[in-house]
Protein backbone atom coordinates (compact mmCIF):
# COMPACT_ATOMS: atom_id res chain seq x y z
CA UNK A 1 0.00 0.00 0.00
CA UNK A 2 1.33 3.41 -0.78
CA UNK A 3 1.83 6.20 1.74
CA UNK A 4 -0.35 8.33 -0.26
CA UNK A 5 -2.92 6.14 -0.87
CA UNK A 6 -6.05 5.93 2.40
CA UNK A 7 -7.99 2.81 2.63
CA UNK A 8 -10.93 2.47 1.85
CA UNK A 9 -13.74 1.36 4.67
CA UNK A 10 -14.21 -2.03 3.35
CA UNK A 11 -10.51 -2.03 4.19
CA UNK A 12 -10.41 -0.45 7.35
CA UNK A 13 -13.11 -2.53 8.51
CA UNK A 14 -10.84 -5.86 8.06
CA UNK A 15 -7.36 -4.49 8.68
CA UNK A 16 -7.54 -1.46 10.61
CA UNK A 17 -5.33 -1.73 14.06
CA UNK A 18 -4.00 -4.99 13.33
CA UNK A 19 -1.45 -7.08 12.25
CA UNK A 20 0.26 -10.13 12.29
CA UNK A 21 1.64 -11.41 15.83
CA UNK A 22 5.46 -11.17 16.36
CA UNK A 23 5.42 -14.45 18.66
CA UNK A 24 3.81 -17.05 16.03
CA UNK A 25 3.29 -15.10 12.99
CA UNK A 26 -0.54 -16.11 14.08
CA UNK A 27 -2.65 -14.12 11.12
CA UNK A 28 -6.09 -13.40 13.76
CA UNK A 29 -5.38 -11.15 16.55
CA UNK A 30 -4.75 -13.61 19.31
CA UNK A 31 -7.74 -13.79 22.25
CA UNK A 32 -4.95 -12.17 25.26
CA UNK A 33 -6.99 -13.86 27.74
CA UNK A 34 -4.29 -12.76 30.84
CA UNK A 35 -5.28 -10.08 33.38
CA UNK A 36 -1.48 -8.56 34.00
CA UNK A 37 1.15 -8.53 31.84
CA UNK A 38 5.23 -8.76 32.73
CA UNK A 39 7.93 -5.63 33.27
CA UNK A 40 11.04 -6.01 31.64
CA UNK A 41 12.40 -4.40 35.36
CA UNK A 42 11.27 -1.83 37.60
CA UNK A 43 12.22 1.38 35.98
CA UNK A 44 9.81 -0.30 32.85
CA UNK A 45 7.08 -0.77 35.55
CA UNK A 46 7.53 3.15 36.68
CA UNK A 47 7.40 4.17 33.49
CA UNK A 48 4.28 2.39 32.46
CA UNK A 49 2.37 3.43 35.46
CA UNK A 50 3.84 6.91 35.09
CA UNK A 51 2.21 6.81 31.58
CA UNK A 52 6.15 7.83 30.14
CA UNK A 53 6.01 4.80 28.04
CA UNK A 54 3.18 3.07 26.15
CA UNK A 55 2.90 -0.68 27.09
CA UNK A 56 1.00 -3.24 28.71
CA UNK A 57 0.18 -3.60 32.70
CA UNK A 58 -3.56 -4.80 33.93
CA UNK A 59 -6.53 -5.30 31.24
CA UNK A 60 -8.75 -3.44 33.32
CA UNK A 61 -6.87 -0.49 31.75
CA UNK A 62 -5.28 -2.10 28.70
CA UNK A 63 -5.31 -5.25 26.55
CA UNK A 64 -3.96 -6.19 23.25
CA UNK A 65 -7.09 -7.79 21.86
CA UNK A 66 -8.54 -4.53 23.08
CA UNK A 67 -6.24 -2.38 21.58
CA UNK A 68 -6.84 -3.60 18.03
CA UNK A 69 -10.60 -3.70 18.15
CA UNK A 70 -10.26 0.18 19.72
CA UNK A 71 -8.15 1.27 16.80
CA UNK A 72 -10.60 -0.35 14.24
CA UNK A 73 -13.57 1.78 16.25
CA UNK A 74 -10.90 5.10 16.01
CA UNK A 75 -10.73 4.53 11.99
CA UNK A 76 -13.64 3.49 10.99
CA UNK A 77 -14.97 6.85 12.68
CA UNK A 78 -11.89 8.77 12.08
CA UNK A 79 -11.48 9.53 15.65
CA UNK A 80 -7.97 10.25 16.90
CA UNK A 81 -8.26 7.01 19.65
CA UNK A 82 -10.92 4.60 21.06
CA UNK A 83 -11.52 3.04 24.47
CA UNK A 84 -13.35 -0.45 24.22
CA UNK A 85 -15.59 -0.88 27.65
CA UNK A 86 -18.01 -3.26 29.23
CA UNK A 87 -20.74 -1.89 27.26
CA UNK A 88 -22.26 0.96 25.93
CA UNK A 89 -23.54 2.16 29.55
CA UNK A 90 -20.32 1.83 30.51
CA UNK A 91 -19.11 3.90 27.64
CA UNK A 92 -21.38 6.41 28.50
CA UNK A 93 -20.47 6.66 32.55
CA UNK A 94 -16.87 7.05 31.65
CA UNK A 95 -17.72 10.33 29.19
CA UNK A 96 -19.32 11.97 31.71
CA UNK A 97 -17.02 11.31 34.52
CA UNK A 98 -14.34 12.17 32.42
CA UNK A 99 -16.61 15.70 31.60
CA UNK A 100 -18.54 16.52 34.41
CA UNK A 101 -18.37 17.56 38.19
CA UNK A 102 -21.58 17.18 40.58
CA UNK A 103 -24.19 19.74 40.32
CA UNK A 104 -23.11 20.05 36.13
CA UNK A 105 -25.73 19.80 33.43
CA UNK A 106 -26.01 18.35 30.38
CA UNK A 107 -28.21 18.29 27.73
CA UNK A 108 -29.71 14.94 25.90
CA UNK A 109 -32.52 14.76 23.15
CA UNK A 110 -35.79 13.28 24.24
CA UNK A 111 -35.40 10.72 21.46
CA UNK A 112 -33.45 8.42 22.93
CA UNK A 113 -33.04 4.32 23.82
CA UNK A 114 -34.31 3.90 27.20
CA UNK A 115 -31.77 2.99 29.02
CA UNK A 116 -30.36 6.14 28.63
CA UNK A 117 -33.18 7.98 29.90
CA UNK A 118 -33.22 5.53 32.68
CA UNK A 119 -29.23 6.10 33.25
CA UNK A 120 -29.18 9.84 32.75
CA UNK A 121 -32.60 10.68 35.07
CA UNK A 122 -31.86 8.15 37.83
CA UNK A 123 -28.21 7.45 38.49
CA UNK A 124 -26.39 10.11 36.71
CA UNK A 125 -29.13 12.44 38.99
CA UNK A 126 -27.79 10.01 41.93
CA UNK A 127 -24.30 11.66 41.12
CA UNK A 128 -25.48 15.04 40.83
CA UNK A 129 -25.22 15.07 36.69
CA UNK A 130 -28.56 16.75 36.06
CA UNK A 131 -29.73 16.15 32.66
CA UNK A 132 -32.32 18.66 30.71
CA UNK A 133 -33.66 17.41 27.85
CA UNK A 134 -34.43 19.02 24.12
CA UNK A 135 -36.15 17.51 21.26
CA UNK A 136 -34.38 16.03 18.51
CA UNK A 137 -36.12 17.24 15.88
CA UNK A 138 -36.24 20.83 17.14
CA UNK A 139 -32.34 22.11 17.19
CA UNK A 140 -33.50 25.42 18.78
CA UNK A 141 -34.97 23.60 21.98
CA UNK A 142 -31.13 22.55 22.79
CA UNK A 143 -30.31 26.66 22.85
CA UNK A 144 -33.09 27.08 24.93
CA UNK A 145 -32.04 23.98 27.47
CA UNK A 146 -28.26 25.60 27.73
CA UNK A 147 -27.74 26.99 31.28
CA UNK A 148 -24.31 28.26 32.48
CA UNK A 149 -24.24 25.02 33.82
CA UNK A 150 -24.28 22.93 30.74
CA UNK A 151 -21.21 21.21 29.85
CA UNK A 152 -22.24 18.44 27.31
CA UNK A 153 -25.09 17.89 24.50
CA UNK A 154 -25.86 14.17 23.93
CA UNK A 155 -27.93 12.63 21.39
CA UNK A 156 -27.92 9.71 18.65
CA UNK A 157 -27.61 10.07 15.50
CA UNK A 158 -30.04 7.45 14.49
CA UNK A 159 -32.75 7.33 17.07
CA UNK A 160 -33.84 4.66 19.04
CA UNK A 161 -36.44 2.71 18.57
CA UNK A 162 -36.44 3.81 15.43
CA UNK A 163 -37.41 6.43 12.33
CA UNK A 164 -35.98 9.22 13.83
CA UNK A 165 -32.48 10.97 12.15
CA UNK A 166 -30.96 13.75 13.87
CA UNK A 167 -29.61 17.12 12.21
CA UNK A 168 -26.01 16.66 13.96
CA UNK A 169 -24.73 19.65 12.04
CA UNK A 170 -27.68 22.03 13.29
CA UNK A 171 -26.82 20.80 16.99
CA UNK A 172 -23.27 20.94 16.67
CA UNK A 173 -23.69 24.68 15.88
CA UNK A 174 -25.06 25.45 18.98
CA UNK A 175 -22.78 23.23 20.69
CA UNK A 176 -19.98 25.31 19.79
CA UNK A 177 -21.46 28.68 20.41
CA UNK A 178 -21.93 27.23 23.51
CA UNK A 179 -18.34 26.08 23.99
CA UNK A 180 -19.34 22.38 25.25
CA UNK A 181 -18.60 19.03 23.21
CA UNK A 182 -21.75 17.80 21.60
CA UNK A 183 -21.64 13.63 22.02
CA UNK A 184 -23.25 11.22 19.44
CA UNK A 185 -24.34 7.89 20.17
CA UNK A 186 -23.59 6.33 16.63
CA UNK A 187 -24.55 2.64 17.57
CA UNK A 188 -27.70 2.42 15.11
CA UNK A 189 -26.10 3.82 12.29
CA UNK A 190 -22.51 2.52 12.48
CA UNK A 191 -19.75 4.47 10.64
CA UNK A 192 -20.46 2.48 7.71
CA UNK A 193 -23.71 4.94 7.68
CA UNK A 194 -22.83 7.75 9.04
CA UNK A 195 -19.45 9.26 10.45
CA UNK A 196 -20.56 12.04 12.84
CA UNK A 197 -17.28 13.51 12.82
CA UNK A 198 -18.13 14.92 9.96
CA UNK A 199 -21.20 16.84 10.63
CA UNK A 200 -18.66 18.68 14.00
CA UNK A 201 -19.00 15.48 17.09
CA UNK A 202 -16.64 15.91 19.42
CA UNK A 203 -17.22 12.16 21.48
CA UNK A 204 -18.66 8.89 19.53
CA UNK A 205 -20.10 6.55 21.53
CA UNK A 206 -21.39 3.45 20.81
CA UNK A 207 -22.84 0.22 22.29
CA UNK A 208 -20.49 -2.47 20.40
CA UNK A 209 -23.19 -5.01 21.60
CA UNK A 210 -25.37 -4.03 18.16
CA UNK A 211 -24.68 -3.61 14.98
CA UNK A 212 -20.55 -3.26 15.30
CA UNK A 213 -20.54 -6.93 16.88
CA UNK A 214 -23.47 -7.65 14.64
CA UNK A 215 -24.07 -11.24 16.12
CA UNK A 216 -25.55 -11.36 19.68
CA UNK A 217 -22.94 -12.58 21.14
CA UNK A 218 -21.02 -10.11 23.11
CA UNK A 219 -21.86 -7.33 25.39
CA UNK A 220 -19.18 -4.23 24.70
CA UNK A 221 -19.23 -0.31 24.36
CA UNK A 222 -16.66 2.08 23.03
CA UNK A 223 -15.90 5.91 23.06
CA UNK A 224 -14.20 7.59 20.31
CA UNK A 225 -12.12 10.79 20.45
CA UNK A 226 -12.75 13.04 17.19
CA UNK A 227 -9.97 15.43 18.52
CA UNK A 228 -11.40 18.03 17.59
CA UNK A 229 -12.51 19.67 21.28
CA UNK A 230 -10.19 22.22 22.80
CA UNK A 231 -10.15 21.30 26.53
CA UNK A 232 -8.02 24.21 27.87
CA UNK A 233 -9.69 27.22 26.44
CA UNK A 234 -12.44 27.50 28.88
CA UNK A 235 -10.98 25.82 32.01
CA UNK A 236 -14.49 24.46 32.62
CA UNK A 237 -13.15 20.58 32.15
CA UNK A 238 -10.39 20.08 34.84
CA UNK A 239 -10.18 16.23 34.27
CA UNK A 240 -8.61 17.40 31.11
CA UNK A 241 -6.77 20.74 31.38
CA UNK A 242 -5.70 20.81 35.08
CA UNK A 243 -2.47 18.61 36.31
CA UNK A 244 -3.60 15.28 37.31
CA UNK A 245 -2.39 14.76 40.44
CA UNK A 246 -2.51 10.56 40.58
CA UNK A 247 0.02 11.13 37.74
CA UNK A 248 2.60 13.40 39.09
CA UNK A 249 1.22 16.38 37.54
CA UNK A 250 0.82 15.69 33.57
CA UNK A 251 -1.73 17.46 31.85
CA UNK A 252 -3.55 15.14 29.42
CA UNK A 253 -4.79 18.06 26.81
CA UNK A 254 -0.85 19.47 26.99
CA UNK A 255 0.59 15.70 26.90
CA UNK A 256 -1.66 13.89 24.95
CA UNK A 257 -3.50 16.39 22.60
CA UNK A 258 -5.86 15.71 20.13
CA UNK A 259 -6.07 12.03 21.63
CA UNK A 260 -6.17 13.45 25.29
CA UNK A 261 -10.13 12.94 26.03
CA UNK A 262 -9.39 9.02 25.28
CA UNK A 263 -6.08 8.70 26.96
CA UNK A 264 -7.85 10.31 30.33
CA UNK A 265 -11.21 8.30 29.75
CA UNK A 266 -8.94 4.83 30.37
CA UNK A 267 -6.17 6.19 32.86
CA UNK A 268 -8.38 8.17 35.14
CA UNK A 269 -11.78 7.15 34.63
CA UNK A 270 -11.63 3.11 33.45
CA UNK A 271 -8.70 3.19 35.77
CA UNK A 272 -11.16 4.17 38.94
CA UNK A 273 -14.25 2.86 37.87
CA UNK A 274 -13.45 -0.57 36.33
CA UNK A 275 -16.04 -1.75 33.29
CA UNK A 276 -13.70 -3.80 31.62
CA UNK A 277 -14.20 -5.12 27.87
CA UNK A 278 -13.57 -8.96 28.78
CA UNK A 279 -10.63 -9.55 26.00
CA UNK A 280 -12.79 -12.71 24.28
CA UNK A 281 -15.74 -10.23 23.93
CA UNK A 282 -13.09 -7.82 21.98
CA UNK A 283 -12.42 -10.30 19.96
CA UNK A 284 -15.74 -11.59 18.99
CA UNK A 285 -16.51 -7.82 18.40
CA UNK A 286 -13.67 -7.44 15.96
CA UNK A 287 -14.49 -10.38 14.06
CA UNK A 288 -18.06 -8.90 13.62
CA UNK A 289 -16.74 -5.55 12.27
CA UNK A 290 -14.91 -7.23 9.51
CA UNK A 291 -18.15 -7.65 7.66
CA UNK A 292 -19.55 -4.61 8.99
CA UNK A 293 -20.06 -3.04 5.12
CA UNK A 294 -21.47 -5.92 3.87
CA UNK A 295 -23.96 -6.55 6.57
CA UNK A 296 -24.98 -3.17 6.97
CA UNK A 297 -26.01 -2.78 3.66
CA UNK A 298 -28.33 -5.77 3.79
CA UNK A 299 -29.71 -4.66 7.27
CA UNK A 300 -30.76 -1.35 5.36
CA UNK A 301 -32.05 -3.16 2.14
CA UNK A 302 -34.17 -5.30 4.04
CA UNK A 303 -35.28 -2.93 6.29
CA UNK A 304 -36.96 -0.73 3.67
CA UNK A 305 -38.58 -3.37 2.40
CA UNK A 306 -39.80 -4.63 4.96
CA UNK A 307 -41.22 -0.79 5.92
CA UNK A 308 -42.34 -0.59 2.35
CA UNK A 309 -44.63 -3.96 2.92
CA UNK A 310 -45.67 -2.84 6.22
CA UNK A 311 -46.68 0.53 4.96
CA UNK A 312 -49.51 -1.35 2.63
CA UNK A 313 -50.71 -3.61 5.64
CA UNK A 314 -54.38 -2.89 6.68
CA UNK A 315 -53.54 -3.65 10.55
CA UNK A 316 -50.88 -1.51 10.24
CA UNK A 317 -51.52 2.70 11.67
CA UNK A 318 -47.83 4.13 10.90
CA UNK A 319 -44.62 3.32 9.69
CA UNK A 320 -41.46 5.25 11.35
CA UNK A 321 -38.41 4.62 9.42
CA UNK A 322 -36.81 7.34 7.49
CA UNK A 323 -36.04 5.32 4.41
CA UNK A 324 -39.46 5.48 3.21
CA UNK A 325 -40.05 8.61 1.04
CA UNK A 326 -43.77 9.61 3.42
CA UNK A 327 -41.31 10.06 6.18
CA UNK A 328 -40.68 13.48 7.68
CA UNK A 329 -36.97 12.54 8.31
CA UNK A 330 -36.71 11.61 5.05
CA UNK A 331 -34.72 14.51 3.94
CA UNK A 332 -32.35 14.34 6.57
CA UNK A 333 -31.99 10.60 6.01
CA UNK A 334 -31.01 11.00 2.32
CA UNK A 335 -28.40 13.78 3.71
CA UNK A 336 -26.61 12.13 6.63
CA UNK A 337 -26.74 8.16 5.67
CA UNK A 338 -27.67 8.24 2.12
CA UNK A 339 -26.43 4.31 1.86
CA UNK A 340 -29.69 3.67 4.18
CA UNK A 341 -31.65 4.85 7.46
CA UNK A 342 -30.69 1.44 9.31
CA UNK A 343 -32.22 -1.89 10.63
CA UNK A 344 -34.56 -0.87 13.31
CA UNK A 345 -37.86 0.25 12.65
CA UNK A 346 -40.97 0.56 14.65
CA UNK A 347 -44.66 0.80 13.67
CA UNK A 348 -47.91 1.13 15.08
CA UNK A 349 -51.00 -1.34 15.68
CA UNK A 350 -54.60 -0.50 15.06
CA UNK A 351 -55.01 -3.20 17.47
CA UNK A 352 -53.07 -1.15 20.18
CA UNK A 353 -51.22 -2.59 23.16
CA UNK A 354 -52.95 -5.83 23.07
CA UNK A 355 -52.35 -6.23 19.46
CA UNK A 356 -48.53 -5.38 19.94
CA UNK A 357 -48.71 -8.25 22.55
CA UNK A 358 -50.59 -10.77 20.43
CA UNK A 359 -47.60 -10.08 17.84
CA UNK A 360 -44.47 -10.57 19.23
CA UNK A 361 -46.10 -13.87 20.61
CA UNK A 362 -46.97 -14.97 17.05
CA UNK A 363 -44.08 -14.89 15.31
CA UNK A 364 -41.59 -17.57 14.74
CA UNK A 365 -38.44 -16.53 12.86
CA UNK A 366 -38.40 -13.03 14.32
CA UNK A 367 -36.67 -13.33 17.61
CA UNK A 368 -38.76 -11.77 20.93
CA UNK A 369 -35.83 -10.32 22.97
CA UNK A 370 -33.99 -7.22 24.18
CA UNK A 371 -31.46 -6.15 21.71
CA UNK A 372 -30.73 -4.83 18.37
CA UNK A 373 -28.50 -5.26 15.47
CA UNK A 374 -27.79 -9.36 15.33
CA UNK A 375 -27.65 -11.30 11.99
CA UNK A 376 -31.18 -12.53 13.55
CA UNK A 377 -34.47 -10.75 12.93
CA UNK A 378 -35.68 -9.31 16.31
CA UNK A 379 -39.09 -8.07 17.93
CA UNK A 380 -39.94 -5.95 20.75
CA UNK A 381 -43.02 -4.53 22.02
CA UNK A 382 -40.74 -0.97 23.98
CA UNK A 383 -43.86 0.02 26.00
CA UNK A 384 -44.37 -2.95 27.83
CA UNK A 385 -40.25 -4.12 27.74
CA UNK A 386 -37.12 -1.59 27.01
CA UNK A 387 -39.17 1.47 27.87
CA UNK A 388 -41.34 0.28 30.60
CA UNK A 389 -39.24 1.81 33.58
CA UNK A 390 -39.85 5.30 32.16
CA UNK A 391 -42.74 7.30 32.79
CA UNK A 392 -45.81 7.30 30.06
CA UNK A 393 -44.73 11.08 29.31
CA UNK A 394 -41.07 10.02 28.38
CA UNK A 395 -42.20 6.71 26.68
CA UNK A 396 -44.69 8.59 24.38
CA UNK A 397 -41.60 11.28 23.64
CA UNK A 398 -39.38 8.41 22.92
CA UNK A 399 -41.55 6.65 20.21
CA UNK A 400 -42.63 4.22 22.25
CA UNK A 401 -46.24 4.29 23.17
CA UNK A 402 -48.45 1.26 23.85
CA UNK A 403 -48.81 0.32 20.20
CA UNK A 404 -45.69 0.75 19.11
CA UNK A 405 -43.95 -2.59 18.00
CA UNK A 406 -40.04 -1.91 17.31
CA UNK A 407 -38.09 -4.57 14.19
CA UNK A 408 -34.30 -4.79 14.62
CA UNK A 409 -34.75 -6.20 10.59
CA UNK A 410 -31.89 -8.81 10.02
CA UNK A 411 -30.03 -10.41 7.21
CA UNK A 412 -32.22 -13.52 6.79
CA UNK A 413 -33.62 -13.76 3.11
CA UNK A 414 -36.24 -10.73 2.86
CA UNK A 415 -39.23 -12.90 1.98
CA UNK A 416 -38.77 -15.36 5.10
CA UNK A 417 -38.88 -12.42 6.70
CA UNK A 418 -41.99 -10.66 5.24
CA UNK A 419 -43.72 -14.20 5.33
CA UNK A 420 -43.12 -14.01 8.95
CA UNK A 421 -45.21 -10.53 9.58
CA UNK A 422 -47.64 -11.90 7.43
CA UNK A 423 -48.35 -14.99 9.36
CA UNK A 424 -48.12 -13.43 12.81
CA UNK A 425 -50.19 -10.65 11.89
CA UNK A 426 -52.70 -12.78 10.69
CA UNK A 427 -53.81 -13.70 13.97
CA UNK A 428 -53.82 -10.44 15.81
CA UNK B 1 13.55 12.21 26.59
CA UNK B 2 13.38 9.36 28.45
CA UNK B 3 11.12 7.80 26.48
CA UNK B 4 13.16 8.66 23.05
CA UNK B 5 16.03 7.55 25.13
CA UNK B 6 15.23 4.78 25.75
CA UNK B 7 15.08 3.96 21.99
CA UNK B 8 18.06 4.62 21.07
CA UNK B 9 18.34 8.22 20.64
CA UNK B 10 21.29 10.31 21.59
CA UNK B 11 19.56 13.39 23.32
CA UNK B 12 21.40 16.37 24.09
CA UNK B 13 19.07 19.12 26.50
CA UNK B 14 20.25 22.73 25.50
CA UNK B 15 18.53 24.69 28.33
CA UNK B 16 20.74 28.12 29.62
CA UNK B 17 19.35 27.21 32.97
CA UNK B 18 20.38 24.31 33.39
CA UNK B 19 23.91 24.69 31.88
CA UNK B 20 26.56 23.00 33.34
CA UNK B 21 23.78 20.40 35.44
CA UNK B 22 22.52 17.58 34.21
CA UNK B 23 19.05 16.84 32.76
CA UNK B 24 18.20 13.18 32.84
CA UNK B 25 21.76 12.11 33.37
CA UNK B 26 22.46 14.44 30.47
CA UNK B 27 24.72 17.41 30.38
CA UNK B 28 22.56 20.30 29.40
CA UNK B 29 24.18 23.18 26.98
CA UNK B 30 23.39 26.88 27.13
CA UNK B 31 22.82 27.40 23.20
CA UNK B 32 22.33 25.09 20.39
CA UNK B 33 26.44 26.65 19.50
CA UNK B 34 27.89 25.49 22.40
CA UNK B 35 27.50 21.61 21.24
CA UNK B 36 30.61 20.73 19.54
CA UNK B 37 29.12 16.95 18.12
CA UNK B 38 27.16 16.84 14.71
CA UNK B 39 23.50 17.17 15.54
CA UNK B 40 20.66 15.29 13.57
CA UNK B 41 17.32 16.95 14.97
CA UNK B 42 16.77 19.92 16.46
CA UNK B 43 13.59 19.29 18.56
CA UNK B 44 12.27 22.73 19.58
CA UNK B 45 9.94 22.93 23.23
CA UNK B 46 10.00 26.72 22.79
CA UNK B 47 6.66 29.14 22.00
CA UNK B 48 6.03 29.37 18.54
CA UNK B 49 7.73 32.89 17.97
CA UNK B 50 11.04 31.81 19.84
CA UNK B 51 10.63 28.60 17.30
CA UNK B 52 12.06 30.93 14.59
CA UNK B 53 15.69 32.01 16.30
CA UNK B 54 16.01 28.49 17.11
CA UNK B 55 15.56 26.81 13.70
CA UNK B 56 18.14 29.56 12.29
CA UNK B 57 20.59 28.58 14.97
CA UNK B 58 19.58 24.61 13.74
CA UNK B 59 20.14 25.56 10.02
CA UNK B 60 23.72 27.20 11.35
CA UNK B 61 24.51 24.24 13.03
CA UNK B 62 23.85 21.68 9.96
CA UNK B 63 21.16 19.95 11.51
CA UNK B 64 19.10 17.51 9.26
CA UNK B 65 15.76 18.26 10.64
CA UNK B 66 13.80 20.86 12.69
CA UNK B 67 11.22 19.70 15.06
CA UNK B 68 8.40 21.67 16.90
CA UNK B 69 6.51 20.43 19.39
CA UNK B 70 2.71 19.93 20.16
CA UNK B 71 1.14 23.41 19.87
CA UNK B 72 4.22 25.20 18.54
CA UNK B 73 3.86 26.08 14.52
CA UNK B 74 5.92 28.82 12.28
CA UNK B 75 5.57 28.71 8.73
CA UNK B 76 8.32 31.55 8.62
CA UNK B 77 10.92 29.33 10.36
CA UNK B 78 9.61 26.53 7.92
CA UNK B 79 9.87 27.84 5.13
CA UNK B 80 13.19 29.15 6.19
CA UNK B 81 14.79 25.36 7.27
CA UNK B 82 13.16 23.68 4.01
CA UNK B 83 14.60 26.17 1.57
CA UNK B 84 17.74 25.35 3.87
CA UNK B 85 17.32 21.59 2.40
CA UNK B 86 16.10 20.62 6.14
CA UNK B 87 12.83 18.22 7.20
CA UNK B 88 10.50 19.90 8.70
CA UNK B 89 7.91 18.78 11.51
CA UNK B 90 5.49 21.06 13.65
CA UNK B 91 2.42 20.73 16.16
CA UNK B 92 4.03 16.58 16.90
CA UNK B 93 5.25 15.14 19.72
CA UNK B 94 8.11 12.65 18.60
CA UNK B 95 7.16 10.08 21.60
CA UNK B 96 3.61 10.14 20.07
CA UNK B 97 4.75 9.74 16.20
CA UNK B 98 7.55 7.14 17.09
CA UNK B 99 4.47 5.48 18.96
CA UNK B 100 1.85 5.36 16.42
CA UNK B 101 4.43 4.12 13.46
CA UNK B 102 6.40 1.53 15.96
CA UNK B 103 2.93 0.14 16.67
CA UNK B 104 3.33 0.56 20.31
CA UNK B 105 0.35 3.50 21.11
CA UNK B 106 -2.11 1.08 19.12
CA UNK B 107 -1.79 -0.55 22.31
CA UNK B 108 -3.97 2.56 23.97
CA UNK B 109 -6.61 1.99 20.84
CA UNK B 110 -4.87 5.46 19.07
CA UNK B 111 -5.63 5.29 15.05
CA UNK B 112 -2.31 4.95 14.00
CA UNK B 113 -3.62 5.45 10.34
CA UNK B 114 -1.28 2.90 8.76
CA UNK B 115 -1.93 -0.64 7.57
CA UNK B 116 0.96 -3.14 7.10
CA UNK B 117 0.51 -6.84 7.47
CA UNK B 118 4.26 -7.93 7.21
CA UNK B 119 5.27 -9.56 10.05
CA UNK B 120 6.93 -8.00 12.83
CA UNK B 121 10.19 -8.93 14.73
CA UNK B 122 9.60 -9.18 18.80
CA UNK B 123 9.11 -6.47 20.55
CA UNK B 124 12.16 -4.42 21.50
CA UNK B 125 14.07 -1.25 20.14
CA UNK B 126 12.60 0.20 16.59
CA UNK B 127 8.75 -2.01 17.75
CA UNK B 128 7.02 -3.43 14.61
CA UNK B 129 8.99 -0.71 12.21
CA UNK B 130 11.49 -3.65 11.68
CA UNK B 131 10.01 -6.53 8.76
CA UNK B 132 11.44 -9.99 8.67
CA UNK B 133 12.13 -9.64 5.02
Amino acid sequence: MSAEQKPGFNTLAIHAGAHPDPATGARVTPIYQTTSFVFENTDHAAALFNLETFGNIYTRIMNPTQGVLEERIAALEGGTAALAVASGHAAQVLVFHALLEPGDEFIAARQLYGGSINQFTQSFKKFNWNVRFADTDDPESFRAALTPKTKAIFVESIANPGGIITDIAAISAIAKEAGVPLIVDNTLATPYLMRPIEHGADIIVHSLTKFLGGHGNSIGGAIVDCGTFDWMKSGRYPTLSEPSSSYHGITFAETFGNFAFAIACRVFSLRDLGPAISPFNAFLILTGIETLPLRMQRHCDNALAVAEWLSGHDKVAWVSYAGLPGSKFHALAKRYCPHGSGAVLTFGLKGGYDAGVKLVGNVKLFSHLANIGDTRSLIIHPASTTHRQLSDEHRVRAGAGPEVVRLSVGLEDVADIIGDLDQALAEV
Amino acid sequence: MKYLMAKGFHILPVNPAYAGSEIVGQKAHAALAEIGTPVDVVDIFRNSEAALQVTREAIDLGAKVVWMQLGVRNDEAAKLAEDAGLKVVMNRCPKIEYGRLSGEIGWLGVNRRLIDNRKPLLFGKGGTMKHQR
